[in-house]
């Protein structure tokens, strides 16, 4: 029941940190939590349908495939946080000026809404399709059904949890500072993303490494420690990365800043 | 944005020419819970494919951390990941849904090819 909860927790807690951070980013904006919802729904029913798939022809949809779908799904989360990024960059200080008058719509620009739901789709659905996948072999073996169930669903709730807390702790930011410190936790986010889509991409052979563990920062920092987690899915922290995976991170991160730098100097 | 595949893509294509060829994969069976070998020995300094064989009616989800590694295998299923060129070193892995479950990939230098 315990490893239940917290094979669990660990897949819902990288989901709701994202959405967390989305929701920081995003305040202000008109019908988000819409759009955020529509996303949490179809990231659901995204799952339960890989975890079907996975389940009905084992040997067809096989890990190849699912690192695949992960690899392109988080391709399309950094592509998404990009485009906010960019778009914030031009937006955020009307946004900010707007929450301290509290009328808080924002008018002005096309406001990314469908990244929204991306960006939720996607956080829900590579880890929901994980947590799918084993409940339902949970529900099928039959065995202490319940106990398991309970403890999975206690799992859930606590990273729930986790994502709220974060999501509380955003908003005590003071609004003149918000805007900008969510952008550059989008940064380190999307990076984190880009790298972990190079390793999956490098492990189904798509890819090359160019250097396995191009540095070891075990020692310092495990990551599979609990701070060593957090900072892999806030960051993208990894303690033995390889080439192609820092490659991604940088490009990544220098692709937002000279897009936004480039957007906000062109509209502002 | 368009950077971010493009590069990767170029870099792919240059370097796919002078990798060396893959060797025979690697079998890991997954079964009552246990990885069988639970210590695999692979040569250094080649790209080596392990294909993951899960005998068992619960997923599995290998992951190594020394690796930069995730691969989830359904119940009954097979999956196949590539490893390497790496060092001449150990390096661990476990099961994520079942941290008993460990094993370790020993990178051998004096593992001849085709052995």
């Amino acid at each position: 029941m315990l490893a239940t909860a917290i094979i669990l927790f660990r897949e819902v807690l990288e989901a709701s940190l994202i959405i967390a951070i989305v929701l920081g980013a995003s305040r202000g904006i008109a019908n988000r939590n819409r759009w955020v919802a529509g996303g949490i729904a179809l990231g659901l029913t995204g799952s339960a349908l890989v975890a079907i798939l996975a389940n009905m022809a084992s040997s067809s949809f096989s890990g190849d495939q699912q690192a695949m779908l992960n690899a392109v799904i988080l391709l399309c989360a950094v592509a998404m946080l990009t485009w906010h990024n960019v778009w914030m960059s031009a937006h955020g200080r009307q946004m900010s000026a707007d929450i301290k008058e509290a009328g808080a719509n924002i008018q002005s620009g096309r406001s990314p809404m469908t990244a929204l739901l991306v960006i939720t789709l996607v956080a829900v659905m590579r880890e929901g399709s994980e947590a799918v996948l084993f409940l339902w072999a949970i529900l099928s073996s039959g065995e202490n059904t319940l106990n398991m169930l309970l403890g999975g669903l206690a799992g859930v709730i606590i990273g729930i949890l986790v994502g709220l807390l974060l999501y509380i702790g955003l908003l005590r930011i003071p609004v003149r500072h918000f805007f900008s410190i969510t952008s550059w936790m989008i940064l380190f986010l999307a990076a984190g993303l880009a790298a972990q889509a190079a390793g999956f991409l490098t492990q189904i052979g798509l890819l090359p490494a160019l250097g396995e563990g191009i540095w070891n920062t075990s020692m310092a920092l495990r990551q599979d420690s609990v701070l060593g987690q957090l900072l892999h899915i806030l960051v993208g922290y990894i303690a033995r990365p390889s080439g192609i995976q820092i490659l991604f991170y940088v490009i990544t991160i220098l692709s937002i800043l000279l897009l936004s730098r480039f957007n906000s100097r062109r509209i502002g | 944005m368009r950077f971010n595949v493009l590069l990767p893509t170029l870099i792919a294509a240059v370097v796919a020419f002078e990798s060396p060829a893959e060797e025979l994969p690697v079998i890991l069976t997954v079964h009552n819970q246990q990885f069988v070998p639970n210590k695999l020995v692979i040569p250094a300094g080649i790209k080596i494919r392990i294909v993951v064989r899960n005998q068992d009616s619960l997923p599995v989800e290998i992951e190594s951390v020394d690796l930069s590694r995730e691969i989830l295998v359904a119940a009954h299923g097979e999956s196949s990941f590539f490893v390497g060129p790496l060092q001449p070193a150990s390096y661990q892995f476990f099961n994520d849904f079942n941290r008993d479950m460990q094993g370790t990939i020993v990178v051998n230098s004096a593992v001849q090819k085709g052995q």
